[in-house]
This record gives C-alpha cells, structure tokens and sequence, in this order.
C-alpha cells in the first residue's frame, strides 16, 4: 500500500510536471472547460434555485381554488357558490377572491390588482390604502412618493396612500402586485357590490384528501375549474424547466465547440508527447503507468475546471443575482423580480453535470494515449 | 549471459514497406564485459540492442537472459525485465525537456514507488559520480552535450542494472568527450556492469576497454573479434 501511494505520489508530481510544461495549451482548455462548466452549473443553480423560492412562496397559497368557466372562459363566480363550497367536509377557510390585471399605459406593465384575504390580518387595508410589491414600488418611484396614482380602466384616477411594500424576498410572485381594499376594487373596476367573486379559494384539513375534495367539487359544480396548490405549482416548474431547455439549447451549439475543441485538444498528441510516451516505456514504465498518469492529468484538468466552474456558478447565481442569465430565466412580465435568490443546489444535478463533462472528457485523454502507450517503446531507439 | 539464438527481425511485415532489419543472429554476449556492435548505418546493430534490451521483440528465434527466455514475455513481465536488468543511453539522449536533471534521473524509479528521500540521495549520488550534482535543478535543455549524456548515463543507473545499452553514445560528442564517455564506462565496468554499445566510432571500437567487437551488415553478423579473454 505504501509503495502503491508512493507510485501515486511520483504520477500526481510528473503529471503536473507535465501540465505545467504545456501550460498554454493546457491554460486554454482549463479555462474553456471552466466557462461551460460555468455557465451550465449557473443554469442549473438558477432553476433550481427558482423552484425552491416558488415552492417556499406558494406555501401559503390556498390549497384548492376554484373558477367559475362560461363558454371555457374564466368569469366571475356567483356569490352563491361560496356557500355551496362551505357544505364541502373537509374543506376550511372558504373565501371568495377578488383580483385581476390591470395594464398601465405609463409604463407599458401589467400589474395583478387584488384584494387581500380576510384571514390575511397583516395586510388588511382600508380604503384609500394599498400594499405593492417592490418591482412596482421601483417602476413608480414609490418609496419617495409615499403615494401609488392609478388610472382606473374607465378613465378615473384613483390616489392610493401606500401603507407598505411586500418583501423582496417574495417578489417572484409579488413583483407586480397591487392590494387594496374590496370597496377600492370594486371602484377601480367599476364593479357592481354582488358580482360575485374572481375565484374561490380554501384550504383542506387533511392534505391527503385535496384529490377527493377535487373530485366532490367538481360533481358539484359542473362548469367548475378546480386548481390545486400543486398544479400552480407544476406550472411554475413546467415554465422554468422550458426557459431552462431554451437556455440550454441556445448554448447547444457552444457545447458543441467545446466538445470538438476538448477532444481535439485532449486526444492529439503532439510528436513531444508521443516522443515522451517512447521514452518512459523505454526506461521502464509499463503501458498501466503511462494510462494513470494521463488518467491523472485528464482527471485534475477535469476536477479543477469543474470546481472553478461550479465555484463561479455559485458566485454568479447566488451573490451577483445572475446577471447573466436572469433576464431570461426569470419574470414574466415588463416588472422584473430583483431579489437574492436562497442558495440551493440540487446534487442530483451538479452530479450529472459532472457525469456528462469528467468522464467523456476523461475518457478522451485515455484512448490515443492508451494506442501510443501499446506500441513497442523502440521507437525512441529511431 | 544475453544469448540470441536464429533472431530476425522484420519491420512492417507484410506490407510493401517490409524491411528485413536482422536477419537469423546467433550470438552470446557475456555478462561484466564490454561489447560493441559495429557496422555502417543501416546495418541493423541499433535493432539488435533493441531486442537484446527488451525494447522490442523478434520477428523469429529466441533470446534468453541467464539461460531464461525473456523474448516471448507478456508485456509486463518484459517491462519489468526491461526495469531491473537493462539501463539506456540513447543517441540523442532523450531526456524529457522541461524537467530538471534530478527529475530526469529519478524519472525509471517512479513506477516502483521508492521512498522519496532514499531516491533523491540515490540519484543525487548518482550525478555527483558523474560531476553534475550542482545542475540537478537545471532543466536539461540548458545542458551540454556532454552533460546531457551524463544525465542519460544518471538516469540508466537509478535502477542500479546490470547491463547499460548505449546507442551510438559518441556520434553526438567531440573527441573530448567521446574519451570522457570511455572513462564513464571503464568506471562501470569496474563496477561489474556489462556494458553493449553501438557505434562506427573507431575511437570506441578500437579503446581498450572493449572486450568484444560484433561487426555487421546487412542485418547480418559479418564477424565476431575477442579481446581482453578472460
């Protein structure tokens, strides 16, 4: 064992050797590797990153929400069905929601107009009063105003005393949010007192029975649409998971030049190497010492790029707030969420990663090497 | 004892760049002495000291070590024959560049794993023998010639051979040094170490130290000369 470790310790020390002899070489494919390592671990830091803030968001998002479909079209849910949903067992929490989009011509942004939940005491309001999310509180210069001035849909202005600007650590979701109270709503959008309400929200006592809750509101109300927290959930997912494929298939073709770079720059050997390779069989050393120093090399090339890579991906994502990628991974609208992102990487990821960059890397340092490394060492002798 | 019994070696066989480069050797090259293959170049004493140094394998015939045939070894007993029994001095030394000469001598002991300071005071013993041990942290590509054949001679010795094979050692040398590469080897062979070079070099053909002259062509022994019996 400590001859074996010594052998190892010889290898490590000439292939270092080695790399540092050709270090240009050797400098440029480090820090190619490392810049797609970089950016696929950012993409994949991102959107898990992403997923884990939604889920955390939509904790509090009421289990099952119901709509009300005329001609497969959202519209208002009467008043009445409210009640019906009261009888549901199982079911708490019921209320009936009232919000809706609203387009602002000054600055081209769609904002989410909402009435806060009565259970919601944090963020009741009077009238005259709202609560905003950060990425409008920007767009509008709230925080020195102290005022947010809405033109409503028919033309009435609307003065509102901002009582508050939600967290920026909600703001994938709050971006873009406008609460106030129910009586300014139903002004804002000139609204009759009992038209019913946007949809209806509620919560379930036993979360293993959301799908039997689902089931019974939908016998019971025929034109229903039921959504439960995970399918909002699942939509979150589905739209990072597309931007994600869209990412990466935008960078497909670079992949692709790295790789043919990689394999051209890891699989040629040069006349020296060849020579060198002739050389330590000569003096002695077997076809298995020559694969496991180049097993070295082709593994502290790939070792060290993937942890400068990830260590980058780390920084970017996490402490710089993606700047690269953020303004196609997140938002989805003219108000872009500004916010750290909680650090969160997902392992399974980060090891298919290294899977599918290490080992073919790995693997095309060994096999030109392993053909030079089987020819008879007497070519030195010529 | 080498002996190589009906040995041919064919190059490419086979194909239409085929090269007949030995051609049915029968020889014996006896152990703690000096011998030299000498002939024209193409003559194929390079390819003989490849095979009788485990370098390559014969096309045909046999050679065998101290009565053992080692010319049919699998790859890695031959290589560990080749580690233990054989040191190399090449013509054009082949040093690897970028490395220092302690580096360079140590380079045939790594695979054996040593410990590290016994092999740095081996080697460093090594180049002190041969004069060098103040370049030991000097990379080989600023060396002499005739250092850079020290270190090839260095190098041979970290394993402590029996048998040294030196190709052509003074076609790169002037006379200076061709006659200080003599002494290098009268000091082995004092030593014990059997000792077979090439060369066309008459200064090393005709020195004193060499005991047995094999002359060549055409892949052929033409003639085997005895000197210094004992």
């Amino acid at each position: 064992m400590r001859h074996w470790l010594a052998r190892q310790r010889y290898l490590v020390d000439f292939t270092l050797a080695a790399l540092l002899r050709r270090k240009g070489r050797n400098l440029m494919l480090l820090f190619i590797y490392t810049l797609v390592i970089f950016i696929l671990a950012s993409v994949i830091f991102f959107g898990s990153a992403l997923r884990h803030e939604a889920k955390a968001v939509l904790k509090g998002a009421p289990e099952v929400t119901v709509q009300n479909l005329v001609m497969g079209r959202h519209a208002m849910a009467p008043p009445e069905w409210v009640e019906k949903l009261k009888k549901v067992r199982g079911a708490r929490r019921i209320e009936g929601r009232l919000w809706g989009y609203f387009y602002d011509k000054a600055n081209g942004a769609n904002y989410t107009v909402m009435v806060p939940s009565r259970y919601d005491r944090k963020n009741a309001l009077k009238d005259g009063e709202t609560i905003i999310g950060a990425g409008l509180a920007r767009v509008r210069d709230v925080r020195r105003i102290g005022h947010l001035f809405l033109l409503s849909p028919k033309g009435k202005l609307m003065k509102l005393k901002v009582k508050r600007i939600l967290p920026e650590t909600s703001e994938l979701v709050s971006a873009d949010l406008v609460l106030m109270s129910r009586g300014d709503f139903l002004r804002f959008f000139d609204l009759p007192e009992n038209g019913g309400y946007t949809d209806i929200a509620m919560q379930v006592r036993n979360r293993n029975e959301v799908a039997k809750i689902v089931e019974k509101i939908s016998k019971m109300l025929p034109t229903a649409r039921v959504i439960t927290r995970e399918d909002v959930l699942r939509t979150y997912e589905n739209v990072f998971s597309w931007r994600e494929g869209v990412v990466l298939a935008m960078l497909s073709a670079a992949l692709v030049a790295f790789a043919i770079f990689a394999f051209d720059k890891a699989s040629g050997l040069s006349a020296e190497e060849r020579r060198e390779i002739g050389i330590l069989k000569a003096v002695g050393w077997e076809t298995s010492d020559i694969l496991a120093m180049k097993l070295w090399e082709g593994g502290l090339v790939s070792l060290f790029a993937f942890i400068f890579g990830v260590a980058a991906a780390y920084a970017h994502v996490f402490l710089f707030d993606a700047g690269v990628l953020a303004p196609v991974l997140k938002g989805w609208s003219v108000l872009y969420p500004q916010f750290s992102l909680t650090p969160q990487v997902d392992r399974l990821q980060l090891a298919t990663l290294a899977f599918v960059t290490v080992i073919p890397f790995t693997a095309a340092t060994l096999v030109p090497i392993w053909k030079a490394a089987i020819t008879d060492p007497d070519v030195v002798m010529r | 004892m080498i002996e190589l019994k009906d040995v041919s070696k064919i190059y490419n066989e086979g194909r239409p760049n085929e090269v007949r480069a030995v051609t049915d050797v029968t020889l014996s090259i006896p152990a703690g002495r000096v011998t030299v293959f000498k002939g024209p170049s193409g003559s194929g004493k390079t390819t003989l000291l490849t095979l009788v140094g485990c370098l390559a394998r014969p096309t045909e015939g046999r050679i065998l070590l101290d009565g053992e045939l080692i010319s049919s070894l699998p790859e890695r007993f031959m290589t560990e024959v080749r580690r233990r029994t054989f040191g190399f001095v090449f013509q054009r030394f082949n040093l690897i560049r970028g490395l220092s000469v302690l580096e360079n001598v140590m380079i045939p002991a790594y695979p054996l794993g040593p410990d590290y300071r016994e092999l740095k005071s081996r080697a460093m013993d090594l180049l002190a023998r041969l004069k060098l041990d103040h370049k030991a942290k000097m990379k080989t590509e600023y060396l002499s010639g005739g250092e850079s054949q020290r270190v090839a001679i260095a190098r041979a010795l970290i394993n402590d051979p029996e048998w040294i094979i030196a190709d052509e050692p003074t076609a790169n040398l002037d006379s200076k040094l061709a006659l200080q590469f003599l002494d290098e080897v009268r000091q082995l062979k004092e030593t014990g170490k059997s000792i077979i070079i090439t060369s066309h070099d008459d200064r090393i053909v005709n020195a004193d130290v060499v005991d047995m002259v094999v002359e060549m062509e055409d892949g052929r022994i033409i003639g085997i000369e005895e000197r210094n019996a004992s």
